[in-house]
């Protein structure tokens, strides 16, 4: 038999220097930790494929609930070119809804899913760094996301009838990946939740989602809120992503410095601080025995 | 030959002076509920899973630590595999201490527990697919590795694109084994590994565990409560009654010491009880971890 038990051989190699073996165990390492990101996404992908007819289930459903919101510009009576400008504001925020709605149950579910499971020990005792794993899952959230966004935007556009002559698809896609490094870190944040209450903290994510919608401007200007909504709305990323698609979907403009510099900003600093959080929630769960708990 | 050898640089990870573990005044408490309170208010009252634990294995033996449900197992399982944090003591492997070294560790232990943890929609490929690629395996290397390693485990490779839910325990245990031994661990926990099988996937696990002993330099803790099992597969057999190890020697000086035919008349000399290990019992770490 010849099993992979116990190959403890040292590699054959030239016996290269200090240096050289210190580089090569990096190199080792970073290699390994991109096949494990890789692990991360193919699972996914897997998943997705089992569970296709589910999500186009839930894709109908999505398109249902954003025709209810966009058919309100048509309640309005508009001249045609205002109730278009409508119309189209508004599914700019319902699609950046659903965005940023497949982000976040992505990564809530990277501890809720393997839960109940019971995959969660086997993950967490793997040697993947906790940044690449939940890197990975945002990744492979962003993507989907994306077609999942880019079909709901489409579909509803197609049947409302709008128009969107003027449209910059470019800047607001390239917009929208900018804002999804902070999405990412956001999600990360939330992530831990289910580790901390099995029971309840997924839908706490849901929760997370809507707050930082509501004080971004989702279907409606930032300055109609109260002045110290307008300040918590500087710190969302939303706020950015969906002011910034809005211009370039509605007006053609491209990507504006003053949408994308906060938007580094807060991915710089969410997704140390995401990780950060995390690891607190984790160390947490391994203290009180709660990282395997079916809830 | 190993499925693994270019990902993982297990040799600069070894302290080959060091015993494989290495485990001094473990402790670790959990709170649980107080029986003869209940409702929100309920009161907790501590219960320790392991108290003061001390023991070492050395590199390449097979140890089997015996215990009825709620004996602390699992936990120690779960500590030495980075699960859990302990609340006292210290435990190391191949000289790395489990907390402070996790990620090295990791890269030497792997286990297979009572329930073989699965996505049940994905396929045993899918499935160890995923748990290798954490481990640097790459689809090249999967691809031929993992049906060597399911024939190996006595699992029918044509059925290795079926999803894990159509799939029997004993088969579903069989892809965990499968599981852990395709990252090359040199430490192997086995919590449980044959509990709920039917007799004979029950040997055919047990034959397999011997072969891995036999031809690998692989170190094995088996956590069992059978008995007949640990003194066929150890080299020495451990008693871990209420959280504390009560002692840990070769099977016959087990019997030699408590003047005994059985390892379970060696329990009732021990301990002044019978030897029960009902299985799903609510006294068991899992339930101790889950409700308490």
């Amino acid at each position: 038999m010849s099993s992979g038990v116990g190959s403890t051989e040292p590699p054959r190699s030239a016996g290269p220097g200090f240096a050289g073996v210190g580089a090569g165990r990096l190199a080792l390492e970073t290699r390994n930790q991109l096949v494990g990101l890789f692990g991360i996404v193919e699972r996914n992908m897997y998943l997705t494929k089992r569970y296709f007819l589910w999500d186009l289930a839930f894709m109908v459903w999505t398109i249902a609930n954003t025709l209810t919101i966009v058919f309100i510009a048509r309640g309005l009576h508009l001249p045609p070119a205002e109730e278009n400008t409508a119309a189209m504001a508004l599914l700019v925020g319902a699609t950046i809804w659903a965005f940023l709605g497949i982000i976040f149950e992505f990564m809530t579910e990277t501890v809720a899913w393997e839960r109940w499971e019971g995959t969660i020990e086997y993950t967490f005792m793997a040697p993947l760094s906790r940044f690449v794993h939940l890197f990975g899952q945002g990744a492979f959230a962003v993507l989907y996301g994306l077609i999942r966004a880019a079909i709901l935007f489409l579909a509803v556009a197609a049947f409302i009838g709008i128009h969107a002559p003027n449209a910059n698809y470019a800047a607001a896609l390239g917009l929208l990946a900018l804002a999804s490094l902070s999405f990412i870190g956001v999600g990360i944040m939330t992530s831990v939740l289910p580790l901390i209450s099995p029971e309840k903290g997924a839908q706490l994510g849901f929760v997370c989602q809507g707050l930082m919608l509501v004080v971004s401007g989702i279907y409606y200007p930032v300055s109609v809120m109260p002045e110290w909504m307008q300040w918590i709305s500087k710190i969302s990323p939303a706020t950015y992503a969906i002011r910034g698609c809005r211009n370039s979907i509605i007006h053609g403009t491209g990507l504006v410095w003053a949408d994308v510099w906060p938007l580094l900003i807060i991915a710089v600093l969410a997704t140390p601080i995401g990780l950060a959080v995390f690891r607190v929630g984790e160390r947490h769960a391994k203290k009180h025995g709660k990282l395997k708990r079916a809830g | 030959m190993s499925f693994a050898p270019s990902t993982i640089d297990l040799a600069s990870r070894l302290d080959r002076q060091a015993p494989a573990v290495e485990v001094r005044d473990l402790r670790k408490t959990f709170k649980r509920r107080d029986r003869k309170t209940s409702g929100r208010f309920a009161r907790k009252r501590p219960w320790p899973a392991l108290a003061d634990v001390t023991f070492t294995i050395a590199r390449g033996e097979c140890v089997a630590i015996l215990g009825q449900n709620g004996s602390g197992k699992s936990t120690l399982v779960r500590l030495l595999s980075t699960l859990l944090i302990g609340d006292g003591g210290e435990a190391r492997v191949f000289g790395h201490d489990v907390d402070r070294e996790s990620s090295t560790i990791r890269r030497l232990v792997n286990r297979v527990s009572v329930e073989a943890s699965f996505f049940k929609k994905m396929s045993a490929s899918e499935n160890l697919s995923y748990a290798a690629r954490f481990y640097g395996m790459t689809p090249r290397q999967t691809r031929t590795a993992i049906p060597e390693i399911l024939t190996k485990v006595g699992f029918p490779p044509e059925r290795r694109g079926e999803a894990m839910e159509n799939l029997s325990r004993g088969m579903q245990q069989k892809v965990a084994l499968a599981r852990a031994l395709l990252t090359s661990p040199v430490l192997l926990l086995l919590d449980e590994p044959t509990t709920g099988l039917d007799p004979r996937s029950k040997l055919e696990v047990q034959e397999f565990i011997r072969q891995v002993r036999a031809e690998h330099d692989a170190t094995i803790l088996l956590c069992t409560h059978d008995m007949a099992e640990a003194e066929v597969l150890a080299d020495r057999v451990g008693l871990l009654d209420r959280g504390r190890l009560l002692f840990l020697e070769p099977v016959e000086d087990v019997k030699r010491r408590f003047k005994v035919d059985t390892l379970e008349e060696a329990f009732f000399a021990a301990t002044g009880r019978e030897f029960v290990a009902e299985e799903g019992d609510e006294n068991d770490d899992e339930y101790r971890e889950v409700f308490g």
